[in-house]
């Protein structure tokens, strides 16, 4: 737990202590910005319009606002995911410091956890910029806080998800750019396999859907906790903790 | 303190280390001799846990480094041949994170920090970044980092690579100064450095062990016969170069001598000759023959003729060195 912890601080100060958190974070709050002025527009038009009609139409914050918005993060986020994750093993592995880590008293698997925690952390850094503009629609109006809530928790297991994913990936090879490049590919093809559902119905089309990481975020961007998907993420993430632990451990044996 | 027994490393292709036995007592300072590819690196990555042994096994301080490998790590201080540096970090920020690693905390991890900042002469690069450092800064931060919990051995592959020839000096000084309180094997395929810091040597060569001994003892066994190189001039401007040959033959207990040099009015020979104190005799021999006696001095075999000797490699001329001393014993 202690040696977690080691590896967490030092990975976010590293993260830190170079351009690519602050980077990271500007492009987030500039392209969430937009989408959030985007979709308040359209509230705000919406509410005019149906008060010059003279006919009170149901005005929900929570559905017309947030859902949409919580949605459009998860899309970004597998933009930015390779971005977090490239670096983490591939950078240790070409600069050699891979031989510190993996001759200190300390086991494979902390630093791997220590390592993902930190990604996640950066993650979590980025969610609350976008919760920035989520406080001003409570100074403004009431929505609901509870669904938003679920909604962020949706937002961590997923990116939790694809971190994991990204962390094997660093450990394959030694540069950064093929692990980026990898990831995003990985993350775009979990991304668009739902859309098969959309013409196909076949048992092969539903497993494929199934694997989609974005179906599993609808429950939660509706504020609804769904054990089911829950689970979905939870597996991925041990299942790529494990890949990863696997991947350092044949370090050993090749080189 | 390290014992290790026949360790072997195979990959797909090749076998980089070949049946490997050898064992390091408490506190000696052992040489790891080889040319470049010769196994070195690999022998201590095995060491140290980052590899594992493809048969064969160790233990270092008594723990074995495949059943109890975080003991072992505990036990050791590792310098790879690059560095294991943050560019982002600082010196000392570093060197905390690193005791941290090696389970140090609180004022015990202050104290060390400090300590070693001092012992290695870091004191100074403090608070600057460790990308920024100069190689020489760099390589004594990685010693630093090796030493930081105060390991019973030490592991450093190559740790004079790439420094000036006083950044060097002050490593091997430095390494001799932690050998009383640590078992070090340090790599190298420097010869002088081996004769200057190390009591022991290992010489490795295509994976197999092909020596080990004392650093006086090879040299002694290299130095079986007595080699003298006398060079000789005329006084009146010309030299029958025969003539001293011939004298130089007739002097009691002479075996060969062979013509190393021959200028207009200076020569030079190899003296070979049984064990025992011929060079009084033969300076006698040059002087009385009306000669002068220009040079006179013993030719011992450096560590790197009986290295060339035993991995058979480098450059022909070298090779034919070699093999002159050895028809000698």
């Amino acid at each position: 737990m202690r040696n977690i912890l080691i590896i967490w601080r030092k990975e976010l100060r590293s993260y830190f202590s170079s351009p690519i958190a602050y980077l990271l974070l500007t492009m987030f709050a500039l392209i969430f910005g937009f989408f959030f002025w985007n979709s308040l527009g359209y509230f705000v038009l919406m509410g005019m319009e149906s008060q010059m009609r003279g006919q009170m139409m149901p005005m929900n914050l929570n559905e017309m606002v947030i859902r949409p918005l919580l949605s459009n993060v998860g899309v970004v986020g597998l933009f930015f995911i390779p971005m977090i994750t490239m670096r983490l093993f591939a950078e240790e592995k070409r600069s050699g410091t891979i031989e510190l880590l993996a001759t200190s008293p300390i086991r494979d698997i902390e630093v791997i956890i220590g390592k993902w925690l930190a990604a996640l952390s950066l993650y979590a850094c980025m969610l609350l910029v976008a919760a920035v503009n989520f406080a001003f629609l409570f100074k403004y109006g009431k929505p609901d806080w509870k669904p938003l809530l679920i909604g962020y928790l949706g937002l961590l297991l997923q990116a939790g998800a694809l971190l994991a994913i990204g962390t094997f990936i660093s450990t394959l090879t030694k540069n950064q750019i093929i692990a980026g490049a990898a990831t995003f590919g990985i993350c775009l093809l979990l991304w668009v396999l739902e859309w098969v559902s959309g013409y196909e119905t076949s048992t092969w089309a539903q497993v494929l859907a199934y694997m989609s990481i974005i179906t599993h975020f609808e429950s939660f961007a509706k504020g609804v906790l769904d054990s089911k998907d829950a689970i979905f993420y939870v597996t991925v993430i041990f299942l790529g903790l494990f890949f990863t632990a696997r991947s350092m451990e044949s370090l050993r044996w090749r080189s | 303190m390290i014992t290790v027994k026949d360790l072997t490393k195979r990959y797909a292709r090749n076998t980089a280390v070949d049946h490997i036995s050898f064992e390091v007592a408490k506190g000696q300072i052992v040489g790891f001799l080889g040319p470049n590819g010769a196994g070195k690196t690999t022998t201590m990555r095995m060491l140290t846990g980052f590899l594992s042994p493809t048969s064969g096994g160790a233990t270092v301080a008594g723990y074995d480094v495949l059943e109890q490998p975080l003991e072992v790590k505990k036990r050791i201080g590792y310098l790879p041949e690059t560095p294991p540096l943050y560019p982002e970090m600082e010196t000392g920020e570093y060197l905390t994170f690193v005791g941290q690693l090696k389970g140090l905390r609180g004022a015990e991890l202050r104290r060390r920090v400090d300590y070693v900042c001092d012992r290695c002469a870091v004191a100074d690069v403090k608070n600057k970044l460790l990308g920024k450092l100069s190689k020489g800064y760099r390589q004594r931060v990685g010693l630093a980092q090796a030493v930081i919990h105060n390991p019973d051995v030490l592991i450093l592959d190559e740790p004079t690579a790439g420094l000036d020839p006083k950044q060097i000096n002050e490593t091997r000084d430095l390494i001799k100064s932690l050998g009383g309180d640590h078992t070090i094997i340090l790599s190298t395929h420097i010869l002088p450095e081996v004769e200057q810091t190390c009591e022991q040597v290992l010489i490795i060569n295509k994976g197999k062990l092909v020596a080990t001994d004392s650093v006086h003892n090879l040299q002694n066994r290299a130095r079986g016969a007595e080699s003298v190189l006398v060079e000789v001039s005329g006084r009146d401007g010309n030299l029958d170069f025969v003539a001293v040959q011939r004298r130089l033959e007739q002097v009691a207990g002479v075996s060969r001598v062979v013509a190393k040099q021959r200028q207009e009015n200076r020569n030079s020979f190899e003296v070979e000759s049984r064990k025992g104190f011929v060079r009084g005799d033969l300076a006698r021999a040059v002087v009385e023959s009306g000669w002068d006696l220009n040079e006179l001095r013993p030719t011992a075999m450096s560590l790197e003729e009986i290295f060339l000797q035993l991995t058979g490699t480098d450059t022909a001329a070298k090779e034919e060195e070699v093999a002159v001393t050895g028809a000698s014993k």
